[in-house]
């Protein structure tokens, strides 16, 4: 095919598309942006018009200010929207609250830009949906064979285990404020933890936006504020930074827990003091990413942010021509 | 496999004593038999595999893409873990194995078929079960539980004195059928009639100076020299030899030589000691021969070691225990006098006429080896061999640590109920250069010794004075116009080419934060060579 150069290009803002010109989850401030999620990283203010899902545009204006952009359109999923001679659709990513991937045809060619995904349920936001592509731009946060993560279910039956296991104590579990605090809370009522969950004041505007959008999250009250030695036996979701940190020390001998992906290695549980690991990922595990790939079966496949190595080498291994991008500005949320 | 895997990975990651016995007794009052008596086993090192890892890497390669294989293994950077992870089970995997399956098997299968059995386990696993496999098959499971927590867990489990299971420990064997159905009172205590086994010890108190001393009379005490060695019991009847740890751990392999010199019938109580030319060397010496599997001909040459005897527990088959120590004693110095062995001599008593005299002893001991003892010890002469820690029959009275002005430098998070507090301190003395340009070196880490007022000042102070952060450590200003003196107590000093400043302390700790002593007036190192034992 004529190029997938032509529609889309690396350039330092972040991807570019050049006949609808507008970028895709830039890192700098640009004219025009297509924004897939809002995790700081992908969604930042400054930019001239936005263009996300409705869910999307609301954690940027709680994040940023409703002044986060110039301009701002609300595309719903699946909902078509021109640019210049480019279609624009948002699909569902299943990352979190709002999270799409942005499709893009032109002249007949459609290039599937996947944003942050995973293929798992979650009770917080609708499932990935997969379009036939020519090109996919996966993310490869966790693209190393030693990421396959356990059912996030199990994972959280570790959790109410070690909570009746050790009733004195404080469980505090670091989870990102989006996506990953809401997760865990949803799979703790599963589970059918009724009790009241206490949350670190960085919760509170997300788990609002989330209440909002139809997301039942049960009794939560604030953790701030609480007496010394409190909230024995309870359970506190707080960010990960802060978990072990001098806010922590408020708290019934508190186990220090973790939900992320990285918990999968014990070596990095370790580095931060955590006792109690919870492998619980908003990303695409490894098996999660190549079967993705296999599934689509894209032409070509363009691997961002994350370790691309192993992932190239495994599309050479299953000749699927395959190419790393480096986009600079992409953290991982879980660290 | 499925709750031993999880046991050992919640061991693995939880730092508090209390938590890891509140995890062990769980898993031991509600594992079935003969489970739970295989992972205690392998918790307590009584069964060990000790495959080599180099199959399991094979077994890996021939199922995932070596390059793959060797990214994942970067990343992880621990081959048992890596495999765990990274391997792709094939579907209609058979059931998941149960521990005492996999201990059994082991036990009978030859060294061929390991590596097909390993194959089928590691396929019907998960990762948390094909860690705990490997990790076991490898015989490292490090896991932070020793012998010692192990039993302290049965004792709760059971509600009974830690020492009534010590007593019968060595004469039980895995999967320890026995003892759980004493510890669940559907059977009788086991016999401890087991020759050379390990009878608990008798441990003494620290002596309180400001009370003790008026409320005991000198003349009911003996008093000995405090040998800064390790605490060993060593057995040997109808054959069998031993050489236990204070707190029943075997460690007869790593010293044969005092193993060749057991040729008696009883069991004894004693200091192991490096001995050089008959006379005591420092702890640094016996440090070289401690915590090995084995130990060759030149190590053993080169650190002789040795028991200087200070307590006899059998003599034959006849139970001391229950005789005053001043009885025991005479028949530990006949006992002792007609062995005849240069490697198991006598801790001699020193006499005294009154506190105050044992005092001035205790300042100034008399030449020789006193001068490197780490104090005295003072026993009732009417006093039984009793386990555990009475109060009064025995005590230690340790001589005033070494003490010097240190300037903290570097601070560390500590873990558990300190995990949000910098509270492992490394800190440094002045050293001049050849330009006469001084700075500071590093002499050691404490990290105890203050209240937890005083950490909270202290953590406060290194987040107030951070000038750099490297991974979890933060360096913390110090110079000769600013910085925080913390008076650091300590038991020894030994020469050490692992340490930049070439010295090492032994059991260093806070004594005293001196927020009102300027940075420049800590110690230097001069002061501290001349410290050295």
């Amino acid at each position: 095919m004529a190029g997938f150069r032509q529609l889309l290009r690396n350039t330092p803002e972040g991807l570019y598309c050049p006949p609808g010109d507008f970028h895709i989850d830039p890192v700098r401030p640009v004219p025009r942006a297509i924004i897939t999620h809002g995790h700081s990283d992908h969604a930042r203010s400054g930019h001239g018009a936005v263009l996300a899902t409705p869910q999307t545009l609301a954690i940027m204006a709680a994040r940023y200010g409703a002044d986060f952009a110039e301009k701002s359109e609300a595309a719903s999923y699946g909902q078509r929207v021109t640019r210049n001679a480019v279609e624009v659709t948002l699909m569902p990513a299943g990352h979190v609250l709002g999270s799409a991937q942005a499709v893009l045809r032109w002249k007949g060619m459609t290039a599937v830009i996947s944003g942050d995904y995973k293929r798992r349920r979650d009770p917080t936001c609708p499932l990935f949906e997969p379009v036939p592509c020519n090109l996919f731009v996966s993310e490869a946060t966790f693209g190393l064979p030693v990421f396959r993560f356990p059912d996030a279910s199990d994972e959280v039956a570790k959790l109410l285990k070690s909570v009746s296991l050790f009733p004195e104590r404080t469980h505090l579990v670091g989870a990102y404020a989006l996506g990953k605090a809401q997760r865990i809370i949803c799979l703790l009522r599963e589970a059918g933890y009724q009790k009241t969950l206490y949350m670190h004041g960085a919760m509170d505007s997300m788990n609002a936006l989330y209440q909002a959008d139809g997301v039942s999250l049960g009794p939560l009250a604030p953790a701030t504020g609480a007496a010394k030695n409190a909230l024995p036996g309870e359970i506190v979701i707080a960010p990960p930074s802060a978990i072990a940190d001098k806010w922590a020390r408020r708290f019934a001998d508190p186990i220090p827990a973790f939900a992320s992906g990285w918990m999968m290695v014990r070596a990095r549980a370790r580095q931060r003091h955590v006792e109690l690991p919870l492998v619980v990922s908003d990303h695409a595990d490894w098996d999660e990413l190549t079967e993705t790939f296999t599934e689509l079966k894209p032409e070509e496949l363009w691997i961002t942010h994350g370790s691309e190595e192993a992932l190239l080498r495994w599309a050479a291994l299953n000749d699927v021509s395959a190419t790393a991008l480096e986009i600079a500005g992409y953290e991982d949320e879980d660290e | 496999m499925k709750a031993f895997a999880r046991l050992l990975d919640q061991l693995a990651f939880t730092p508090s004593r209390n938590a890891k016995l509140t995890l062990l007794r769980e898993y031991l009052g509600h594992a079935p038999d003969p489970e739970r008596g295989w992972a205690l086993a392998a918790l307590t090192g009584a069964l060990r595999f000790d495959a080599k890892p180099g199959f399991i890497r094979k077994a890996a390669e021939a199922r995932l893409d070596p390059q793959l294989f060797a990214l994942s293994y970067d990343f992880v950077g621990d081959l048992a873990e890596t495999v765990a992870l990274v391997w792709p089970a094939r579907p209609g995997a058979n059931r998941e194995p149960e521990l005492p399956e996999v201990v059994e098997a082991l036990r009978t299968a030859s060294r061929r078929e390991v590596p097909q059995l390993l194959e089928r386990w590691l396929d019907a696993l998960d990762a948390a079960g094909r860690w705990a496999l490997l990790k076991l098959l490898t015989g490292g499971l490090r896991v932070g539980v020793s012998a010692r927590l192990a039993k302290q867990a049965l004792a709760t489990l059971g509600d009974v004195p830690v020492g009534d299971i010590e007593e019968i420990w060595h004469s039980q064997e895995p999967p320890y059928g026995d003892l759980f159905a004493w510890l669940e009172k559907r059977s009788e205590r086991p016999s401890a009639d087991a020759p050379g086994r390990f009878r608990p010890v008798m441990l003494a108190q620290a002596i309180d100076e400001a009370t003790d001393f008026a409320r005991y009379d000198a003349a009911d005490y003996a008093a000995e020299w405090k040998w800064d060695g390790i605490r060993v019991q060593a057995a040997s009847e109808a054959g069998q030899r031993r050489l236990y740890s204070r707190t029943g751990e075997d460690i007869a392999a790593a010293f044969p030589d005092v193993m060749a010199a057991l040729t008696f019938d009883g069991v004894i109580d004693g200091e192991l000691l490096i001995f050089n030319k008959g006379h005591a060397a420092p702890f640094g010496d016996l440090q070289q021969r401690l915590n090995r599997k084995a130990a060759d001909a030149k190590l053993m040459a080169r650190f002789p070691a040795g028991i200087r005897t200070y307590d006899l527990l059998m003599d034959g088959a006849e139970d001391l225990r229950a005789l005053p120590f001043a009885e025991r004693r005479q028949r530990l110095e006949a006992f002792i006098a007609k062995l005849g062995s240069d490697r198991i001599d006598l801790s001699p008593l020193q006499p005294f006429a009154s506190w105050d005299e044992l005092a001035a002893l205790r300042a100034n001991p008399p030449e020789g080896d006193p001068q490197i003892a780490e104090g005295l010890m003072l026993k009732r002469w009417d006093s039984i061999y009793e386990p555990g820690r009475p109060k009064g029959p025995w005590f230690k009275w340790k001589r005033d640590p070494h003490l010097i002005d240190a300037v903290l430098m570097y601070a560390q998070r500590g873990h558990g109920k300190r995990s949000g507090y910098y509270s492992d301190y490394t800190f440094g003395v002045w050293r001049e250069d050849a330009n006469g340009d001084r700075s500071l070196t590093p002499v050691g880490k404490a990290y105890f010794g203050f209240t937890d007022e005083e950490l909270k000042r202290l953590d406060k102070f290194v987040r107030d004075n951070t000038i750099a952060r490297f991974g979890p450590v933060r360096s913390v200003r110090a110079d000769k116009d600013f910085g925080l003196v913390l008076e650091i107590a300590f038991e020894g000093l030994q020469r050490s080419s692992r340490h930049k400043s070439g010295v090492a302390m032994r059991f260093p700790r806070v004594n005293r934060i001196r927020w009102d002593k300027p940075a420049r007036e800590a110690d230097e190192l001069p002061t501290l060579e001349r410290m050295l034992d």
